[in-house]
């Protein structure tokens, strides 16, 4: 830390090497709930295999997981749900919405389903597709990772502007 | 601390523990119970591990025993049937898919038929030879991938694997002939998107073959082993009775020993001249279940093999005027092409007033549409008869009184899925 | 080998199979029923594939039960409804919903479909005595149309949130309609007594 309060050297290049230990090690957790969910299956298993991008421990508990990938439709009724499931994860947290339902209501604008996950959570990729291919899938989990080393994502600006240490106001 | 309310030597029942599946309700009082009602609620939540689909189930836990349960959906409802009033029938073909997503090919022919058959369209030779062969593979994926699940529930994981490498080579040949994976949208009312591509069919066969080779290993890993047995055989029991109370259909119902089978029964397009055996089990438990789906693989293959030595080249859209979407040629180059195709894409064509209701042997069960149409091109109804919506039900009777592991084991073979069910 | 099949008349596709069978059961139904069967369309005659027989609310349960006993039309296939505003322009007072009821015959495999009319605000009764699967299917019922069921042990809302307001399939319900929860849906001890 320099005199003037502002970052230096050393706090940046910690900063760096947390994000590539972050990026290298995701834990998802599968929302799946409609089509995108087979995807996703299929991206997680042995042909366009997750795990050599680190994210191979599949967890289905919020309270265990850092990525929250919501595949699959999200119904007016299932929202709150999906709320709940992102307050209960901890810190740093990413989101990728899988889909086009996921990501805007899809081909569904109808009574029951939400236009878009990000009126109910902050997504950090989105992936179009209905479903998107595995290759999508894995495409935006590098992009996610691409921008996690770069610090920009919704979960890292927050912990900037809520941490001393790295120039936050609280 | 001995407290005399309790009994220090109460008679251990073995034999009762010992044995899977259900236990009697009229259980003797548990006198160690401080608490009189204390029995535990378990909610098999939303957001569901197993990788079925959003649904709930709760469960009223006496110990290990289900006392009572109450299952809930409803968190995919995307509105089908309200969409099918507000789409025309071409544009409708993409929401089928959705339906029962691990078998999208066998909705859109479904669908297709069923428009058809209130048009009164006959669609040529190829066509029906080439709908038949998606249908079945589409079948055999959907198989595949219930019993892989409900083996991976129940702790067997490789055997997933096996089917599952078959069904990404499957995934990779559907692509082949209409361009998506998964929700490929494939039938058009008259005929289909697009021709199967050359030497198509001949890698089919190839893939058939494999495939064979690679059920029978999978049998061999889950059918005579002590385990599964164990675990999957009379638990969940629902007999020929209850199956014809709750109206289930297809390999659910044919698990228990109701004769059944739409492809034999009501053949719709060449399966009268396919030889295939329908599989019939007596009991009605998981393992009937299971059995019963590895034996329907086995019974689809040899329809394809069968489909892919018949067919030839030839026209694959019907020749109606109303339903036939002109070539690109015609539509770039002539006025009333173009005409035309502004006309069928904005405003749709109109199908006759009446009503049907069509039905065809899915995957999981009878999937029946019940268009009833008043002249306009829109649907005036479109309700979608899904076989998991009345599987769903049959899970609470099922799992009553029996241990909340056959609960997940139950799930799994009834082969529920979410599009189907909420629609 | 000429496997084109002749181009079958539109909705006559069962009538080789089944048309005799029917003629004579539906005979023999509207004899015993008389003026409490309203109408019946038969296959090729009228624009259905099967028999659609409009009966009267108050002998409903007396017809299905009779046709799952005697004429073996014991599995119900579907039990849906739809919503006619507007369809029939003819007199004021028209019944609003039709309750249809899909039968399959299981040993020969013939079909059948019963229609009953009810205005808005009608209720009808459970048809839960007779086919144990109608409980879901009268609650979906209920949810998407408002349609009451006497009898029925449980009816509340089955695919929609319970705290919804409105039937979504009711032609005046509005495609966008959405309706906003914060809170998950609660959970009701009660249903677990």
């Amino acid at each position: 830390m320099a005199k003037d309060g502002e970052i230096d050297f050393f706090t940046t290049r910690f900063e760096d090497v947390i994000n590539f230990a972050r990026k290298n090690s995701l834990f998802p957790l599968p929302f799946g709930t409609s089509c995108c969910g087979i995807e996703l299956m299929s991206t997680l298993a042995s042909g366009y295999d997750m795990a050599r991008f680190g994210a191979e421990v599949v967890r289905f508990s919020p309270r265990q997981s850092d990525l929250l990938i919501v595949a699959g439709i999200v119904n007016l009724k299932m929202a709150p749900v999906l709320r709940n499931i992102y307050d209960q994860m901890a810190d740093p947290k990413w989101v990728i919405s899988m889909g086009a339902c996921a990501s805007s209501g899809g081909i569904f604008n109808v009574y029951s389903v939400t236009q878009g996950i990000d009126t109910v959570v902050p997504v950090d990729v989105y992936v179009p597709g209905c479903p998107p291919s595995p290759e999508g899938l894995l495409n935006a989990l590098l992009r996610l990772e691409d921008r996690i080393a770069k610090g920009d994502t919704y979960s890292q600006r927050r912990e900037r502007a809520q941490s001393p240490l790295l120039g936050g106001s609280k | 601390m001995s407290n005399s309310k309790f009994q220090n030597d109460l008679p251990l029942d073995i034999a009762r523990w010992a044995q899977p599946g259900r236990l009697d309700i009229s259980l003797r009082k548990d006198t160690d119970d401080l608490f009189e009602d204390s029995k535990m609620l378990v909610n098999i939540g939303p957001t569901h591990p197993a990788m079925h689909g959003a649904f709930r189930c709760m469960a009223k836990l006496n110990g290990e025993t289900i006392e009572k349960s109450y299952c809930e959906f409803g968190y995919t409802h995307r509105g089908k049937e309200k969409l099918g009033e507000n789409r025309t029938y071409h544009q409708f073909v993409v929401y089928t898919d959705r339906l029962n997503y691990c078998s999208a090919l066998i909705n859109n022919v479904t669908y297709a038929m069923s428009v058809e058959r209130l048009m009164g369209i006959e669609v040529p030779e190829r066509a029906i030879w080439i709908r038949m062969m998606c249908a079945e593979l589409a079948r055999v994926t959907d198989h595949l991938i219930c019993v892989g699940i409900n083996a991976v529930d129940l702790g067997a994981f490789s055997f997933f694997l096996y089917g599952y490498e078959q069904r990404e080579k499957a995934y990779s040949l559907i692509e082949k002939l209409c361009g998506a994976r998964l929700t490929t949208s494939y039938t058009r009312i008259g005929g289909l998107m697009a021709d199967a591509p050359v030497g198509w069919e001949k890698e089919l066969k190839e893939w058939v073959k494999e495939t064979r080779t690679v059920v029978e290993e999978m049998d061999k890993l889950l059918t005579d082993n002590r385990i599964w047995l164990n675990r999957t055989k009379d638990v969940a029991v629902f007999n020929k009775e209850q199956c014809l109370q709750y109206s289930f259909t297809g390999p659910n119902a044919r698990a228990a020993g109701v004769n059944v089978d739409l492809r034999r029964d009501q053949p719709c397009m060449y399966y009268d001249q396919m030889d295939f055996d329908v599989p019939i089990a007596q009991v009605g438990d998981v393992f009937d279940r299971y059995y019963v789906r590895m034996e329907e693989i086995k019974q689809s293959l040899n329809i394809i093999v069968q489909c892919a030595d018949r067919i030839k080249p030839g026209p694959i859209w019907a020749d109606d005027k109303r339903t036939r979407i002109p070539d690109k040629d015609v539509v770039y180059n002539t006025m009333e092409g173009l005409i035309h195709h502004f006309k069928f894409f904005m405003t749709g064509f109109n199908v006759p007033k009446g009503e049907a209701y069509t039905a065809f042997e899915a995957a999981n069960g009878e999937l029946g549409f019940y268009i009833s149409s008043q002249g306009g091109p829109t649907a005036h109804r479109m309700r979608i008869r899904g076989p998991s919506f009345w599987h769903y039900q049959g899970l609470d009777p099922m799992i009553k009184g029996g241990y909340l592991a056959d609960l997940v084991a139950a799930l799994g073979s009834i082969n529920v899925i979410a599009g189907e069910l909420d629609r | 080998m000429d496997i084109r099949h002749p181009v079958p008349t539109i909705y006559g596709y069962f009538q080789e199979k089944y048309g005799a069978i029917w003629i004579e059961e539906i005979g023999k139904l509207k004899e015993s029923f008389g003026d409490a069967i309203e109408n019946v369309l038969m296959p090729v005659e009228s624009p259905v594939d099967i028999p659609t027989l409009f009966i009267k609310k108050a002998k409903a349960h007396e017809l299905l039960n009779l046709l799952k006993n005697n004429y073996h039309y014991s599995f119900l296939t579907d039990y849906t409804a739809t919503d006619e505003m507007g369809v029939d322009t003819t007199s004021a007072d028209a019944p609003r919903f039709n309750l249809v009821i899909h039968l399959m015959n299981l040993e020969n495999k013939a079909r059948i479909r019963i229609k009953v009319r009810l205005h808005e605000g009608e209720a009808f009764e459970t048809l839960i005595p007779i086919w144990a699967g109608a409980n879901w299917a009268e609650r979906e019922i209920f949810d998407m149309f408002g349609i009451q069921f006497d009898g029925h042990p449980d009816l509340r809302r089955i695919i929609m949130d319970m705290r919804w307001e409105g039937h979504p399939l009711r032609k005046d319900y509005p495609l966008r309609g959405y309706q906003v929860f914060l809170t998950p849906e609660p959970l009701d001890p009660e249903l677990l007594k």
